[in-house]
């Protein structure tokens, strides 16, 4: 290779970048869009249908409702869409159930919610791995006449309809922090395992959980990490291992989440934390019960997954047959659970949850 | 010259070019009948919108395929681009956080998929490193840098009217925004690689680097100018990536290199190189697009789609293979004559 | 790759100088893994002191086995100059397969076989392909590491496995030892130590170095080479079957995910550990050195409180690295025979 060709080459890879710089800055100089800009005007969402809710319409027949959980290969979610599909069949609809096998997978998210819309399913209900990711998607789907329910992980309240929600955020996130200080005698080190990082409902309560430790009676008691497992069960292994790696003092660990909960009992009762460091969070009965046997788990807590589904499924059936638009205020009756009231943001809140432990865990099969 | 035996492992030789232009032939045609089949037969497969997901799904895949192609064609592979997808939009995703605007993130963007082109090209070419182990080695190093730039959040909030090019339609035709710079750089390579010089000199490379290397070909600076308009392909789809999920994560398109390299290899390139058109792998491409938007319409799940890909992949290298074989075994029948006795060679 | 390498055409005198030279050459190879991860053990420990305790060092061993076990199989067949990308699907079918039989009340140890004969059945696959088809093996591997993955699915769905599901015995075995050494780390080195003296001292492991190192010259020396790479890669999948049935006995819980992955975290493994591509070189006790070495990283970087985003990028770059001095460490060796060989054909010219 010739002296002068090496030069001329370096000379044009040079000028590329001299190029690409320039038209960079320039770009920037001009003001260009930024995230402050955009925020202001915010993007707007198609109004909710202008045509007003019929309580008294019938329910319409031959709907088809589709489950679109965070993740198809989890057991939580199979009991709820499970609950979800008993109701739907009742009612005489159509029901189907997709979705990603990975918790984090957003792009395989945003790709259902694009196949449902071109399959014209009648309503799709979602529980969002991410609030923001699906938004465009979502409202594609509802300008294209497919009503949307969000279910235990919620997106932007301006990209769906209604969102059923298990329990108060609120009430989760307060008496996770009541159980694990209980059991830890209100002093030491804690750390939380949660899901993604994104996940709606975990950083829910992740905030009010951090909001009920600065309440006097915890002054002792330090959050020292939130550490986040993916809702893989491999991962939430290993991040537990990680937390008592780091901090070889803490005293309890928090896991609002099925998966993760279910592999830190796994790796504590193998070791030597087994009864030392304390457990709690959101688990199933039937995956917690060896745990609580064992002694690795006093008490853990958790709403019923089935009713959850069944629930989302009469919200989207009357939504689609019109008795409801999703504005705060209306009422619609879910089959034998009752008649519900749509709350603030258009949230329904299906009611409180249940702490488990070993004086009642024989009592639940889910 | 005329080696009617051809030996074992070095194929290409004894190879006749008739044969690639057969498998693009037959892939271009399975695509078409796989089409007509869909908008008779399968619901909602034929309306705008539909035809418009097809295409923007399979924007990604199409875009990578076309610097691969060439890539595999001179012999060498890229096993880091889902990687370089998932960094650039990584880096798009923590700059806009930090309130960069994104007409001056795009081209940094752009630039990073450069660097990661070169890092990938000046290892191969200046150390002599064997390309599958390196781009193996920078899948992980640039997949953990993603990691690192922006931990495990996701970005969602990029501007609308960039949000909207990504995954709108021209009008109400049913070819997205976003397939224009595609055809755009589909144009451009099919004629590099087949109407140039440069494209002659990588079929030359792929069949035989010390020929080429003696013949004249500048075999270092083509294989470095390949790898860097992967890693810059890469990176723009890193960043259309970002904008048609509407989520920039440092996991966004994991395992998308296996895909790309599936629908090339599926379009009739050959993996040794020196072989195999564009058209061959784009048709590759959208029949593997097609294929798997079909299955979803009529309700195939995921994971059997991944059971199609996967047969459809191994079909794609055995039945060349065999097809030779038996070739070659029919042309050693032809050239014995009559009752000549000739030693076993195999 | 040279076109020089005449395997039987050297003397009888340089040959088994050159081997020794060459197995020296190995031997610093897999020594300076073991002096890094020392060095980065103690470093840990100088630092967080509750890092080697018992539990932390009984954590560490068991973390490693599952990939020193598919790392072995894996090496076995990169050895042969090729690769087999399926080990991770492999891997979860035969976990899942193992726990489904499990559930149903069936023998550990039975349930165990049945792992090792699933994933030896699918590396009869992957070797019947790849030596008759004579197909590129990292597309043969990749078409079949789709079609077990999709099967996994498909034929697991959404079920799931949890440790309630499993014999106690089963599960204590995943995690219980002697003191600080797991008995499932016991296992893997019994099965690495079988494994390393079969390449070494027996004509079959010694061919599938034949077969890397020039498979051309293999070939005309008589080397059944389908025979051996099917070997090679029955041995591969029985591995990964084993390490299916102990991520289940570790784990407690498999679901179709599992293993979905896992091929780039063992092909790392193996590289690090001085198996090279190019094939013909490295050892299983190297490959397993590379497995502990990425797993502890896993441990280390928490202990000293860096957060584990940086794994995947230290991991990138200790496999680049190794890449490197496999390949300056190969040109050196081949230039040193071509010189050795040159010295005896000259001194036979004498």
């Amino acid at each position: 290779m010739s002296v002068t060709s090496t030069t001329a080459r370096r000379a044009r890879a040079l000028a590329a970048v001299a190029v690409v710089s320039v038209v960079a800055l320039g770009a920037a100089a001009c003001g260009g869009t930024t995230k402050k800009s955009t925020d202001a005007s915010d993007a707007s969402a198609p109004a909710r249908s202008s045509a007003s809710a019929d309580p008294s319409a019938p329910l319409k027949k031959g709907l088809t409702i589709a489950y679109l959980p965070k993740q198809v290969n989890n057991p939580y979610f199979t009991s709820s869409d499970t609950g979800g599909k008993k109701a739907v069949e009742a009612l005489g609809e159509t029901y189907k159930e997709v979705g990603t096998s990975s918790g984090t997978d957003t792009a395989g998210q945003v790709s259902y919610v694009n196949t449902l819309t071109q399959q014209r399913v009648s309503a799709i209900a979602v529980s969002a791995q991410d609030p923001g990711a699906l938004c465009t998607a979502l409202n594609q789907a509802r300008k294209n006449g497919v009503k949307v329910v969000t279910y235990d992980s919620d997106t932007n309240t301006n990209c769906r309809d209604v969102f059923v929600s298990q329990a108060s955020a609120e009430d989760l996130g307060r008496t996770e922090v009541q159980l694990m200080a209980k059991q830890i005698g209100d002093k030491g080190q804690i750390a939380i395992l949660s899901a993604a990082q994104t996940a709606t409902n975990q950083n829910t309560w992740i905030g009010y959980m951090k909001d009920e430790l600065k309440k006097p009676q915890y002054k002792n008691v330090k959050l020292v990490k939130i550490a986040y497992g993916n809702d893989d069960p491999q991962q939430s292994f290993q991040q537990t291992q990680g937390l008592l790696q780091q901090y070889p003092n803490l005293k309890g660990i928090i896991s609002p989440t099925t998966v993760g909960i279910k592999a830190a009992a796994q790796y504590l009762s193998g070791s030597k934390y087994k009864g030392k460091v304390q457990l709690t969070g959101l688990g199933q009965p039937n995956d917690m019960r060896a745990y609580v046997n064992n002694g690795t788990v006093q008490s853990f807590e958790l709403w019923d997954p089935a009713k959850l589904g069944a629930l989302a499924g009469y919200t989207a059936v009357a939504l689609a047959s019109g008795q409801i638009t999703g504005t705060p205020g209306q009422t619609f009756t879910a089959g034998d659970m009752g008649s519900y009231t749509i709350g603030k943001d258009s949230v329904v809140t299906l009611g409180k949850p249940t702490v488990f432990d070993k004086s009642n865990i024989g009592q639940f099969h889910f | 010259m005329t080696d009617p035996t051809p030996a074992r492992g070095a194929g290409r030789h004894g190879f006749h070019p008739r044969d690639a232009v057969r498998w693009d032939t037959a892939v271009g045609v399975l695509l078409v009948v796989l089409l007509l089949c869909s908008f008779a037969f399968v619901d909602n497969f034929g309306n705008a919108l539909n035809l418009s997901f097809l295409i923007g799904n399979t924007l990604p895949i199409a875009l990578i395929a076309l610097p691969m192609t060439m890539l595999v064609v001179s012999g060498e592979i890229d096993l880091s681009v889902g990687s370089t997808v998932g960094l650039s939009g990584a880096v798009m995703g923590k700059l806009w956080n930090e309130g960069m605007s994104i007409e001056t993130i795009i081209p940094l963007c752009v630039l990073l998929g450069v660097v990661c082109g070169l890092v990938n090209g000046l290892l191969v070419t200046r150390l002599g490193l064997p390309s599958l182990a390196v781009t193996i080695g920078t899948l992980a190093a640039y997949r953990g840098i993603a990691q690192i730039v922006l931990g495990s959040n996701s970005v969602t909030d990029f501007p609308q009217q960039y949000l909207t090019f990504s995954s709108d339609r021209i009008g109400g035709t049913f070819v997205p925004q976003a397939a224009v710079p595609w055809a755009v750089l589909l144009v451009v390579a099919v004629m590099v690689l087949h109407a140039t010089p440069v494209g002659r000199a990588l079929f030359a490379v792929g069949a035989c680097e010390e020929a080429a290397r003696f013949a004249g070909v500048r075999v270092k600076r083509l294989k470095l100018s390949m790898f860097v308009a992967t890693g810059t392909v890469s990176a723009l789809t890193g960043v259309f990536w970002a904008l048609h999920y509407a989520s920039a994560r440092y996991d966004n398109a994991t395992g998308l290199e296996l895909s790309v390299i599936a629908a090339v290899l599926l379009g009739g390139i050959d993996f040794d190189g020196g072989k195999g058109t564009l058209g061959g792998a784009v048709a590759g491409v959208f029949l593997l697009g097609a294929l798997q938007n079909v299955m979803s319409l009529v309700n195939v799940s995921a994971q059997s789609q991944t059971v199609v890909t996967g047969v459809l992949l191994v079909i794609s290298v055995l039945a060349p293979r065999v097809a030779r074989q038996s070739a070659a075994a029919r042309a050693r029948r032809g050239t014995r004559g009559p009752r000549k006795p000739v030693p076993a060679t195999s | 790759m040279t076109m020089t390498a005449k395997p039987a055409a050297a003397p009888a005198g340089s040959a088994t100088g050159s081997g020794g030279f060459l197995d020296r050459v190995l031997k610093v190879r897999e020594l300076a893994i073991l002096v890094v991860l020392v060095l980065m053990l103690v470093a840990t420990q100088l630092d967080n002191s509750a890092f080697l305790s018992e539990q932390g060092v009984k954590d560490l061993l068991l973390n490693a086995t599952i990939l020193v076990l598919v790392g072995v199989g894996e090496a076995m067949v990169v050895i042969t100059r090729n690769v087999d990308l399926s080990v991770g699907s492999v891997l979860g079918v035969s976990a899942f397969a193992a726990g489904e039989f499990l559930r149903g009340g069936g023998n550990p140890v039975l349930g165990i076989v049945i792992a090792v004969a699933i994933g030896a059945g699918f590396g009869v696959v992957n070797g019947l392909l790849v030596s008759l088809g004579q197909v590129p093996a990292l597309v043969v591997t990749l078409g079949t590491l789709y079609i077990i993955r999709g099967l996994d699915s498909v034929w697991f769905g959404s079920r799931q496995i949890t440790a309630a599901d499993l014999p106690s015995g089963f599960v204590g075995f995943g995690h219980d030892g002697l003191g600080a050494v797991p008995w499932l780390a016991v296992l893997t080195v019994a099965v690495l130590v079988v494994a390393a003296y079969y390449l070494r001292g027996y004509r079959g492991g010694r061919d599938l170095y034949a077969l890397g190192s020039s498979p051309e010259a293999a070939r005309l020396a008589g080397v059944a080479v389908r025979k051996r790479l099917l070997t090679a890669y029955i041995a591969c999948g029985a591995l990964a079957g084993l390490a299916g049935a102990l991520y289940l006995a570790r784990f407690g819980n498999v679901d179709s995910g599992t293993g979905n992955g896992y091929e780039l975290t063992v092909v790392s493994a193996v590289v690090v550990g001085g198996v090279a591509f190019t094939g013909g070189s490295g050892s299983v006790y190297g490959a397993a050195l590379g497995a502990l070495l990425l797993t502890s990283i896993n441990s280390v970087l928490p202990a000293i409180g860096v957060s584990s985003v940086w794994v995947q990028a230290i991991d990138g770059v200790l496999l680049l690295l190794a890449i490197a001095v496999d390949r300056v460490v190969a040109l050196r060796v081949a230039a040193l025979l071509r010189e050795r060989a040159a010295q005896t054909r000259s001194a036979h010219h004498d």
